[in-house]
């Protein structure tokens, strides 16, 4: 039984030995390829492997960095980035969440909706993620949140930075900032790498056109993340840049000023200095609270600016689209001396109205003004003077000049709300109406109605190129240091009355751009705009002001909203008793002091009826405010290194 | 012949000491102690319940190691149909009465710890044939008739644990017990035929599998597939392990672990843990421990007189190798997840139980080597 067991089993015990040794080959084989397969990962591709571990490890936090300032020429902030106290609630460190509202409504002024509502939001994320409890908490309450901090867990006051203006009276030039929305980063190429959770951007005015560079620079917090998102640790922290601050060239007290003569007025005015297009002033009214929009706007308020017909979130200066009416007779006249087709002293008869191809053109004094020349064609606002000289002139003379002096193009650049405006002609007519021009159109230019169309702030620039006596300006609202040729200009001529050097060769010399072929017609105009506010009978003489430092010269105008019937014309229907919406909107240009032009100013208020009722009244106030300031205002262009 | 017999079934303590196999123990030890701080990094540089229990665990069976290895091989020989009996009984207990977790019943609860009797089937089947065909003769290993209890033995609890469902434990089972029956002599075309007949049978499998262990395999095949879902596991167990590098991120800096990047950090993936922690030389450690403790295995085999001694080393060192080797690959990304641990560093009491078991009658062979097994 043993031996042959015994045999058996050597025998058996060798076939195993046989099979384990194949077995132990194997294994060293496996073991090769265990070992080659940790080099290749942990030496061959560790460095690929180490940077998926860091993309794993960390994540960053954009930090929305804190916004320029934009300041007038004065130095005030007219928008700056201000402390902001918000009240975050991190869920997983309230004990008891219900209870915690509880305490915080009877703390703050919360409404039961906001509780429910952020209820929910806490639903939504990760009990980590704050939630905003609110948004902009005063400091009464601040001060009384930290003081009950102990006894409300989970609750953190945090410090932020939010864009604050000191009052209404800039809003539309400034513009207003909100939330980025989706289609500011598909169109918005800047924000590809700035864009920043709850960043405000630039929505409208300044604060767009600038937007690229007071946005500033993001900084971020690098964090370590575990897989499920929470921050473990922060590992590094980059504050970022605050974006760049920028001066304008208003004027905080004039934009105030004005704000508040114009309330509950539909109107704009722009004031700009003639020589080197500073914008002093421009202001838009009804204005709108541009605090509302930065924290997501109450929708009752949105509402309220929606459906005002006074139309409060439109620039009315820069987007405001109104036949310029007979503020255009100064171009007008301008246009005629320069082509040659009328002397000053050449004179009409007005009767009130002439007949044309069959048609009535009604003077606006049905009485008519009996012999009229430029300059009291001018003064008197004779609109059969002008019907006279239009036909004369002809519509494409006239619209090369109003084009010359700013008309029918955008005076700033980078104002998306801006507007071009219309200067017709026959071709623009042909090509955009697609009808032959009738020479009836022609005196309906003449006094600027039909399909002129401009802005407030093209008749402003227009009445600062005349006031300057003739030379083109580039308006601007930001200051930029760059040299003013008009005012070194000025300042020659001034310093050397005794060498009197050609006009051209001054123009050559401080690199001008006239927009006259002879300055004489500009003094024309400017004597002819003069009379009209200082001369009885002008159509603003009623509101001139008389102490020679602020006397003015201007030009009334009314842009009709609709023609007068016949049988109006004849009961002599007053604008006052119009239904408001059909009343003609009120036009004043003027500059300012005559003597020595500083300033130029226009004036709109819509559905005002008259111009020298309306609009002149405001912008005498205005003239005299800022010339008031023009002293401080000089002192600051010699700081900055322009001469005056 | 007789001498020897004599001496040593009348072995003294002193000498059965001096028998132990000491690589082989510390080895096991140092295997051990390195799992303790690995634990004790999962739980974040804390001793929480992981480690605490791990720790206790690991010396709880270490005992028990020593108590087999203590006991004759005569007796693990007697019993090892017994035993095999008893652990299959347990897994028909495991499918009345169960612990269901995760989808999968695999547990039976003991009061005093949840036993997984599927990873000690591991070791019992193994047992089992080494004792099936040490007693048969070797003319006789091919016979038809001899095959009928060597197939049962296996497909029986295979099957019981694949409808757990534990894909990973069933294949590890059966490879045990296909590893006895090759060495034992079985003829190589018999594998070759069953081989086939498994690859004919693979589309029946497959409809059987649950829709995870089918999404499981694709996943293997291509990780990026998912990447957030199935894929993620073996994703992020690639990075951390790639990550370490050279030299590792260091003790308790394993970021990909501390910041629950790595799923089942405890057990399946404790390796990887290691591997993002001590790079690649660590990982290189590891891996010579494992190659002594299997070498040692095959030498006490070689040393051991009986077939059935032999059997049982050559096997289970085979089968503690391809424990090994498979965990790995799993978490090198070279397998599916199919999740199986590593033996002596994961967490888990079953399979430390097994292993140490397993361990306990090879350290029995050791000392028992000369002593006939009938």
């Amino acid at each position: 039984m043993l031996s042959p067991g015994s045999g058996n089993t050597v025998i058996k015990s060798k076939l195993i030995s046989r099979r384990m040794f194949l077995l132990t080959a194997a294994k060293a084989v496996v073991m090769v390829g265990l070992i080659g397969r940790l080099i290749s990962l942990q030496i061959n591709q560790a460095t690929k492997y180490k940077s998926l571990s860091d993309k794993n490890r960390f994540r960053e936090w954009k930090l929305a960095p804190e916004r320029g300032a934009i300041k007038d020429f004065f130095d005030t902030k007219i928008a700056s980035s201000e402390p902001l106290y918000q009240l975050h609630l991190v869920p997983e460190n309230a004990k008891d969440l219900d209870n915690l509202f509880v305490r915080l409504k009877a703390i703050l002024n919360i409404t039961d909706r906001k509780v429910s509502y952020l209820k929910r939001v806490i639903k939504k994320q990760k009990p980590w993620e704050p939630v905003i409890v609110s948004e902009n908490l005063n400091w009464s309450d601040f001060s009384r949140i930290n003081l009950f901090l102990h006894e409300l867990e989970g609750v953190e006051p945090i410090v932020s930075v939010a864009r604050t203006y000191p009052d209404n009276s800039s809003a539309h030039i400034l513009g207003y900032v909100s939330q980025i929305s989706t289609k500011d980063l598909q169109t918005k190429e800047y924000l590809q790498d700035l864009a920043v959770p709850g960043m405000a951007i630039g929505k409208t005015g300044l604060e767009r056109k600038l937007d690229e560079q007071i946005i500033g620079k993001v900084g971020y917090q690098r964090y370590e993340v575990n897989a499920f998102g929470k921050r473990i640790r922060e590992i590094k922290i980059d504050v970022g840049k605050a974006g760049k601050s920028f001066k304008t060239t208003l004027d905080y007290e004039v934009q105030k000023y004005t704000n508040e003569l114009l309330k509950d007025k539909a109107a704009a005015v722009c004031v700009m200095d003639v020589y080197n297009g500073d914008i002093v002033s421009l202001v838009s009214s009804p204005t709108f609270e541009p605090n509302e929009f930065v924290h997501g706007l109450d929708k009752a308020y949105w509402n309220s600016l929606i459906k005002n017909d006074k139309k409060p979130l439109a620039n009315k200066a820069l987007s405001g689209l109104y036949p310029p009416g007979s503020t255009i007779k100064t171009l007008v006249a301008l246009s005629a001396l320069e082509n040659k087709i009328i002397r000053p002293l050449d004179t009409f008869r007005c009767k009130g109205k002439i007949e044309l191809y069959g048609e009535k053109f009604h003077c606006w004094e049905k009485d008519g003004h009996g012999i009229v020349n430029l300059r009291k064609g001018i003064q008197r606002s004779c609109d059969v003077y002008f019907y006279e000289v239009a036909r004369k002139l002809g519509v494409d003379r006239l619209s090369e000049t109003a084009k010359r002096f700013g008309l029918g193009k955008k005076v700033l650049t980078d104002f998306i709300e801006e507007r071009s405006g219309i200067v017709p002609n026959t071709k623009w007519k042909k090509k955009f109406i697609g009808q032959n021009w009738y020479l009836g159109e022609t005196l309906h230019s003449g006094i600027g109605q039909g399909y002129f169309q401009s802005t407030p702030l093209q008749l402003c620039l227009m009445t600062a190129q005349i006031a300057n006596g003739g030379f083109k300006i580039k308006p601007r609202i930001i200051v930029d240091g760059k040299n003013d040729n008009l005012r070194n200009y000025l300042k020659h001529k001034n310093e050397n009355p005794n060498e009197p050097l050609p006009t051209d060769l001054l123009v050559a010399n401080f690199d001008l751009k006239p927009l006259f072929k002879n300055q004489e017609h500009i003094n024309l105009i400017k004597d002819a705009m003069f009379s009209s506010s200082n001369e009885p009978g002008g159509t603003s003489y009623r509101h001139r002001l008389e102490n020679p430092k602020f006397t003015f010269a201007g030009k009334t105008g009314s842009s009709q909203i609709k023609r007068f019937t016949e049988a109006q014309r004849e009961a002599e229907v007053k604008q006052e008793s119009l239904p408001y919406k059909d009343r003609d909107h009120a036009l004043f240009v003027a500059f300012a002091p005559y003597k020595n032009p500083q300033y130029a100013i226009s004036v709109l208020v819509e559905h005002g009826g008259s111009g020298g009722k309306a609009a002149a009244p405001i912008a005498k106030k205005v003239i005299k405010k800022v010339l008031e300031r023009h002293e401080l205002r000089r002192k600051i262009n010699n700081l900055i290194g322009e001469s005056v | 012949m007789l001498q020897p017999r004599s001496i040593q079934s009348s072995l003294g303590i002193r000498d059965k000491i001096l028998s132990l196999d000491f690589t082989l123990i510390i080895s096991i030890l140092l295997l051990g102690i390195i799992s303790m701080f690995a634990m004790y990094s999962t739980d974040g540089g804390e001793f929480k319940y992981h480690t605490n229990s791990h720790i206790l665990r690991f010396f709880v069976f270490f005992g028990m190691f020593f108590v087999i290895s203590f006991i004759s091989i005569r007796f693990w020989h007697e019993t090892s149909y017994l035993i095999y009996i008893g652990i299959f009984v347990l897994l028909l207990g495991v499918k009345y009465f169960g612990l269901t977790s995760s989808g999968s019943k695999r547990w039976l609860d003991l009061y005093f710890m949840n036993l997984q009797p599927s990873e000690l089937m591991k070791i019992s089947l193994i047992l089992f044939l080494a004792k099936y065909y040490h007693r048969i003769s070797i003319d006789g290993i091919n016979s038809l008739k001899h095959l009928i209890i060597p197939v049962t033995v296996l497909i029986a609890p295979i099957i019981l644990v694949a409808t757990q469902p534990d894909l990973g434990t069933s294949i590890l089972i059966a490879a045990g017990g296909v590893i006895v029956a090759w060495l034992a002599g079985v003829r190589a075309k018999f594998f070759i035929i069953s081989g086939f007949a498994m690859l004919a049978l693979l589309p029946i499998a497959i409809s059987f599998l649950k829709p995870y262990q089918k999404s499981r395999i694709l996943t293997f095949l291509n990780p990026e597939r998912d990447p957030l879902g199935a894929g993620y596991q073996i994703i992020q167990s690639k990075i951390a392990i790639g990550s370490g590098g050279l030299f590792g991120k260091g003790f308790l800096n394993g970021s990909q672990s501390y910041l629950d990047y790595l799923p089942e950090k405890h057990t399946d993936f404790i390796f990887t843990l290691f591997s993002e922690e001590f790079g690649f030389f660590g990982s290189l450690f590891i891996l010579l421990l494992y190659a002594i403790i299997v070498s040692r295995i095959v030498k006490i085999g070689n040393l051991t007189r009986s077939n059935f001694g032999k059997l049982y080393c050559y096997s289970f060192a085979t089968a503690f190798f391809i424990y090994v080797v498979v965990n790995m690959m799993m978490v090198l990304g070279l397998l599916p997840i199919v999740g199986s641990p590593l033996p002596i560093m994961s967490y888990g009491g079953s399979s430390m139980m097994a292993i140490m078991f397993g361990l306990g009658i090879v350290m029995s062979c050791k000392i028992y080597k000369d002593v006939p097994v009938n």
